[in-house]
């Protein structure tokens, strides 16, 4: 049973958020600032249900978690520390009554989470934490890691925060396009946690729509900026096939085999709608998002403008060199002009993505489509070699089967 | 905030450099550091002899030992360092960025504790 506090905390996750940003802002002290919020959390627990819901719960909670800040500075610090402890009582009196009142501080909180001094999956978590008001304990069942090494792990972030002196604003104009991008990877890294499972473990689909939380908070606070705008294009059309990706058994359901009819319209829309306004640049995020439009927009399968996505994968190439994404652009070349077409593109990657399975799944289908099922037989073979995940082992063993069948 | 910049880098080049080339990188960092006085952020920096000339020293059991050689091997090697006093990391780390070694090598960036 989830405990009660953590029930109030989901009620009001966008407020906790906005509260502890306010909060840290004022003390400089995460610590400080999320047990403040917590005890107002249990308090609230406690009086709520004899006394009543007061009128404005979360202006309520944003008091009470204040005046706790203010107690518990008052009762602890001693020495020296009482004149640190009069600044950030001044500092906290100062913000008032009612937090939406106040400058909205999450963007430096989040900028501060996902400082590039912080390794990659601290970062993660304590954005998660921190900025989207997930608990300890949510987050480790979502990244499947015990429930005290994620505390140790976001403690000692806390920690280096304050040790490092890893500042609690948003970075300068010079370095600000740089700090964005870093933002949006901790956003889509948080997405893509969720989307990889495809296991329907509930809470790790619930880190998709943290993802599209967050990254409609960053196109909130800073606001027209054409890469936040296409990630969270490219968020929506991927999540809007979510409930096609898996049978009922829980196995993969490839994108040419989905049910269409399946997929969330109004997340689809509103994808669309941000990609046609989106500014014909090529941005990274832009042109996955605009990928992602192709296959959306298509009501059959054969429907899918594979000359297009062939176009886009060029232009990502072009800004996002990777191998991965010419194994892509070879898929929808062969796609657009035949499976011979992207053997050829296929040939020069052998030795980049040897150990990667789903070039070998690729190279397997192209060879299949072009009638060399010994060869394709072959592939398979390799990629299952090289599987991890249970649920695409059995997809490729089902298409190795289908192989041997026709 | 007072920061370390510890400056890593390979000293094979700094080694098979000419006088002439040496001369020039000292006045790189030379200029560099000017710059950092002239805002009033130096605390100081030196350039430190190389890793042949260290000794490295353990006391085990009342026991001295002495060894030849630097406290660990690595493929870069601690040449110098300045020590700055900026208001906060992203500071220290635009400061590191600044030096040629960041280029070819790499700078690790410490806080100092203030006792």
């Amino acid at each position: 049973m989830p405990d009660v506090a953590e029930v109030l905390d989901r009620a009001f996750r966008l407020d906790a958020g906005r509260a502890v940003a306010a909060l840290i802002g004022a003390l400089r002290d995460f610590d400080l600032a999320e047990e403040a919020w917590q005890e107002a959390c249990e308090q609230a627990l406690r009086t709520w249900p004899t006394r009543g819901v007061p009128d404005n719960p979360s202006a309520w909670l944003f008091t009470t978690a204040r005046n706790r800040a203010i107690d518990r500075l008052r009762r602890d610090r001693i020495g020296l520390e009482k004149t640190a402890a009069a600044v950030q009582i001044a500092d906290l009196q100062a913000l008032g009554d009612d937090m939406h009142e106040i400058p909205d501080d999450r963007l430096r909180l989040l900028f501060t989470c996902c400082h590039p001094a912080l390794a990659l999956d601290t970062r993660v978590a304590l954005t998660l934490r921190t900025v989207a008001g997930l608990t300890t304990r949510e987050i480790a069942r979502a990244f499947l890691v015990p429930e005290p090494t994620l505390g140790q792990r976001l403690t000692r972030a806390k920690r280096k925060i304050r040790e490092a002196g890893i500042p609690y604003r948003v970075p300068p104009r010079e370095v600000l396009p740089e700090r964005l991008d870093g933002v949006r990877a901790v956003v889509y890294l948080v997405f893509n946690e969720g989307y990889a499972a495809t296991e329907g473990e509930l809470l790790r689909a619930e880190l998709c729509d943290e993802a599209i939380r967050l990254c409609r908070l960053l196109d909130h606070l800073i606001p027209d900026e054409p890469e936040t705008r296409g990630l969270l294009a490219l968020l929506l059309l991927q999540h809007a096939r979510r409930a096609s990706r898996t049978d009922a058994a829980g196995e993969i359901v490839v994108l040419e085999d989905q049910d269409r009819s399946r997929w969330d319209q109004a997340m689809i829309d509103e994808g669309l709608g941000l990609v046609r306004d989106a500014a014909p640049e090529t941005g990274a995020y832009r042109l996955q998002a605009q990928i992602a439009a192709c296959h959306a927009a298509a009501p059959r399968p054969e429907d899918t403008d594979w000359p297009r996505i062939a176009t886009l994968y060029t232009a990502l190439a072009a800004t996002r060199p990777s191998p991965v994404v010419e194994l892509n652009r070879a898929v929808a070349i062969a796609m657009a002009d035949g499976p011979d077409a992207g053997l050829r593109l296929l040939e020069p990657l052998a030795g980049d993505l040897d150990r990667y399975h789903l070039f070998h799944a690729a190279r397997a289908d192209l060879l299949r489509r072009a009638g060399d099922a010994d060869a394709a037989g072959l592939a398979y073979d390799r990629a299952l070699e090289l599987v991890t995940n249970d649920a695409e082992r059995r997809y490729l063993e089902r298409r190795r089967r289908d192989l041997a069948s026709h | 905030m007072r920061y370390l910049l510890m400056i890593y880098d390979d000293e094979a080049g700094y080694e098979a450099a000419t006088e002439e080339q040496r001369e020039a990188m000292r006045r790189e960092y030379g200029t560099i550091a000017d710059g950092w006085g002239e805002r009033g952020l130096m605390r100081g920096g030196d350039e430190l002899a190389p890793t042949s000339s260290a000794t490295t020293v353990r006391v085990r059991s009342e026991a001295r030992l002495v060894t030849d050689g630097p406290f660990a091997e690595t493929k870069e090697q601690l040449g110098g360092y300045f020590i700055v006093d900026v208001e906060d990391l992203d500071t220290a780390i635009a400061l590191a960025a600044e030096l040629p070694a960041a280029r070819s090598g790499s700078i690790e960036v410490r806080p100092i504790l203030d006792m």
